[in-house]
């Protein structure tokens, strides 16, 4: 197990290596520096004396060898580089945002999987009936709906309408802040889950394991707990692990919209204002976030399933 | 005489009860929004010439100068008199002896030298550089060739003289929060950039970063009986359509308004009655590349100037959230010409004109814009089939708006469409079409014209205000008649506030930027304890 850890762990240093440097060329060659953002809202003009001293400050003037040289060398030290923008090291400043990406993501799939799973399960079990077609609307509908929109609609009625939860923000962090953006991220996660627990429920329905289980005389409560959940929870727990990576990047249009402190808005401030140390920075904690979450779920997954070789 | 006797008695009891119900109320919260997109920079305002920075930075720090926006000027907030010497280049100030900093030290002369000092720090890219390099000796410790300002001289703890270098008002350049005074002693210290020390009416209580900041009341502030909250909350809101939910939802206090809110909070009987509505200091404009061979010609500029028809866009688009333009000037600046009329809608006009240059047939030209709904791209798409009607085509190269900058100050565009600050000093507004003045500066359609350079020199060197207004009357109308650009509106910002809030400022500068001391909130606020 700790081997299979340790080999997984290694595999990520190339794809880590080879994100960094996709980020690194794709903002080293699109126009607009931190400095001309400074004047993008035409409100206060930055003379050229400081905008050059700026992009001085900031390594604009390297040759982008040197600059991408001295980026990697940070980076194998852990040195994310220091932010344009708020002047402090970006660890910190993606650290502030680490937190509330985490309650928004865990809370979301937690509804995804709360509400995605049994209705994909239910769904199964009764194939063609008035429980599949609703479950399978809802989850359709689910993956269809725009967050933004859904996001407005889940404020409008329980903000605005009821008055039972705040429309927006962070608060205190506590629970009443995080239900509807949470739920407004994970509608679409748990349609997703919905559907392919009910897949992977109905083909394991047709297996030879099962109906020899049935041939044996087994009870079908049996059957649906020893075979249908256990071989049907491998596929599943490997699409959380996935739909984890994705909700984390999809964060970003329901954090804009609820005011929501997360890394997600952080991204996308910092590519408006091309704060490139943090971008980079952001993207990297992403892209380690949903390889490690996956490799837990495969290591889930083996301890499930036997027949996984940790080989 | 009886009957006049009865009317100013009714009149007196009508303005005491207007008087009683303006008495201001201490106590509460006041739940600001800050809601121009991105989260605040950091806590040094130093670092940041941002609009939506300065919301935060009004509660916790304050300027040598403010906006005065009832008089709309600036005016001395951190001195109580100023002398000025005979050549107008000698600033002596008398500074406030009860101005006290958050962590309980009174405000000297050696603060503001340490804070303008350290603003032109040569190794950093402090914005506010730009606007203390009139003072005499600063450019000098910018380039490290000194390490003090020698314009800057202690004459007592409370007394401090300004030598500045051009005749100019520096109540214009020393009021932009990103000249915050900071404690000497205290920002040094690594604490600061979490637990900012100033001399603002708020003292920094809490910061959640990307979600909002918490200021309470500062007991000391040297205004008396000022501020009347106890705290003020400024969050981050940067989508219109949350900040409508939230606001209708009675969680925030006052929220900016975008065009399509401000009709329906128009036609909303009980919304309508708290809007505040100011013409800001921005002029929406298409700048026209005088390097763009048609552009050089004034007949083709004047021609797309009579071929917009620009009251129809602001009616439909804009949804009258603006004011039509006529010159560069904008309606709230001291210089503005009321007797100037914006060019007439005129097709037939406008092709004359462009046949009369030698494009009887027009041409075609690259516009770069940015997605904005008040002045990007959906404007372009409404001027296009106006100008296709007199022979232009238009091909729209759309940007973000870090790049519209960074093409405008490179000259690398044949038109862009873009909000410019217009003010609040006309003087320094003209000054972007001074044939002095590089594109890289805001010279971005590369004026120059020999009588407007001359008019403006003698309007900075004249000691008499009113011959000074009437030279920049002249250079804006010299502005008007060139036509470097397609002068299209000006911005009407506007502030939906809730009933309960209380002394909102018209601050035409930017309306988003209020002095908190003056607000407060009545007991109907849902946070009024």
């Amino acid at each position: 197990m700790l081997s299979f850890i340790v080999r997984r762990l290694l595999q990520t240093l190339p794809i880590i290596l080879a994100v960094a440097a996709i980020i690194f060329v794709l903002f080293s060659v699109i126009p607009g520096t931190f400095a001309s953002s400074m004047s993008d809202d035409g409100r206060s003009v930055l003379d050229a004396e400081v905008m050059a001293r700026m992009n001085k400050e900031f390594g604009y003037d390297d040759p982008v060898y040197i600059r991408f040289g001295k980026y990697i060398a940070d980076l194998a030290t852990f040195d994310l580089g220091t932010s344009f923008r708020s002047r402090q090291p970006v660890t910190s400043v993606i650290a502030d945002r680490l937190w509330p990406t985490a309650q928004l993501t865990l809370a979301s799939m937690l509804f995804a999987i709360a509400m995605g799973v049994p209705l994909g399960f239910i769904a199964a079990l009764r194939p063609g009936s008035w429980v599949d077609m609703v479950s399978m609307v809802t989850a359709v509908s689910g993956l269809s709906l725009p967050k933004f929109w859904l996001g407005l609609m889940l404020m409008y009625l329980f903000a605005l309408v009821l008055g039972w939860l705040p429309s927006f923000g962070y608060g205190d962090g506590s629970l009443r802040y995080l239900i509807l953006p949470s739920i407004a991220l994970g509608v679409a996660p748990m349609a997703l889950l919905a559907r392919t627990t009910r897949a992977a429920v109905l083909e394991i329905m047709n297996a030879d394991f099962v109906r020899t289980a049935r041939a044996k005389g087994m009870s079908e409560r049996r059957v649906v707990q020893w075979h249908l959940t256990r071989n049907a929870l491998v596929i599943v727990l490997t699409t959380i692990g996935l739909q984890f990576g994705t909700v984390i990047g999809q964060a970003v249009v329901v954090e804009k919209l609820f005011a929501w402190p997360g890394l997600g808005s952080l991204l996308v401030d910092s590519v408006t204002l091309r704060d490139i140390p943090v971008v980079q920075g952001s993207i990297l904690v992403i892209v380690l976030l949903f390889l490690l979450i996956n490799m837990l779920v495969d290591v889930l997954c083996a301890i499930i399933d036997p027949r996984i070789k940790y080989s | 005489m009886l009957k006049k006797l009865i009317a100013t008695t009714a009149l007196a009891l009508v303005m005491g009860g207007v008087a009683e119900a303006q008495t201001p109320r201490s106590g509460g919260t006041i739940r600001f929004t800050a809601p121009y997109g991105s989260s605040f920079a950091n806590l040094d305002i130093h670092t940041s010439n941002r609009a939506q920075d300065e919301i935060w930075a009004k509660a916790i720090h304050r300027t040598l100068y403010n906006w005065d926006s009832t008089n709309n000027k600036p005016a001395l907030e951190l001195a109580t008199s100023v002398t000025v010497s005979g050549d107008g280049l000698v600033y002596t100030y008398k500074l406030r002896n009860d101005a006290i900093f958050h962590h309980g030290r009174a405000m000297t002369a050696d603060d503001v030298i340490w804070t303008f000092t350290r603003l032109m720090d040569g190794t950093k890219a402090y914005p506010g550089a730009r606007y203390i390099r009139i003072i005499k000796g600063a450019v000098e410790v910018e380039k490290g060739q000194a390490k003090e300002i020698s314009g800057l001289k202690k004459i007592d703890d409370h007394t401090l003289e300004i030598t500045l270098t051009e005749k100019v008002d520096p109540g214009f350049y020393f009021y932009p929060s990103m000249l915050s005074i900071y404690p000497a002693d205290e920002a040094t210290k690594e604490s600061f950039n979490a637990r900012p020390v100033g001399l603002g009416p708020y003292k920094f209580a809490e910061y959640v970063p990307g979600s909002r900041l918490t200021a309470e009341r500062w007991e000391k502030f040297y205004k008396p009986g000022k501020p009347y909250a106890d705290k003020v909350v400024v969050s981050i809101i940067g989508e219109a359509a949350a900040r409508d939910v939230a606001f209708r939802n009675k969680e925030i206090d006052a929220s900016i308004l975008g065009p399509t809110q401000y009709v329906a909070y128009k036609a909303d009987p009980n919304l309508s009655k708290g809007i505040l509505e100011v013409a800001e200091v921005y002029t929406r404009v298409m700048g026209l590349n005088p390097s763009f061979k048609p552009f050089s010609d004034k007949r083709v500029r004047q021609a797309i100037n009579h071929a917009i028809d620009a009251d129809l866009i602001i009616k439909r688009l804009n949804k009258e959230k603006a004011y039509r333009a006529t010159s560069w000037l904008p309606l709230s600046s001291p210089a503005y010409d009321s007797a100037l009329k914006p060019y007439a809608y005129d097709p037939e006009k406008a092709k004359k004109l462009l046949a009369e240059a030698g494009y009887p047939d027009g041409f075609e030209f690259e516009w770069t814009a940015t997605s904005n709904e008040s002045w990007g791209i959906p404007i372009v798409e409404a001027v296009i089939p106006m100008l296709e009607k007199v022979g232009i085509k238009v091909k729209i190269k759309p940007v973000e708006g870090t790049v519209l900058s960074e093409v405008a100050r490179k000259g690398e565009y044949q038109a862009f469409i873009w909000s410019l600050s217009t003010g609040p000093d006309p003087l320094a507004a003209l000054k972007c079409f001074h044939s002095a003045t590089p594109q890289s500066a805001c010279n971005y359609t590369l004026f120059k014209n020999p009588e407007f350079d001359k008019l403006l020199d003698e309007a900075g060197a004249a000691a008499d205000p009113e011959k000074q207004i009437a030279n920049l009357k002249k250079a804006n109308a010299i502005l008007y008649e060139e036509a470097p650009m397609w002068f299209f509106n000006y911005n009407k910002a506007v502030m939906a506030y809730q009933p309960w809030l209380k002394g909102l400022q018209p601050n035409a500068t930017e309306l988003a930027i209020q002095n908190y001391e003056e607000m407060w909130v009545d007991e109907s606020s849902p946070a009024a304890k």
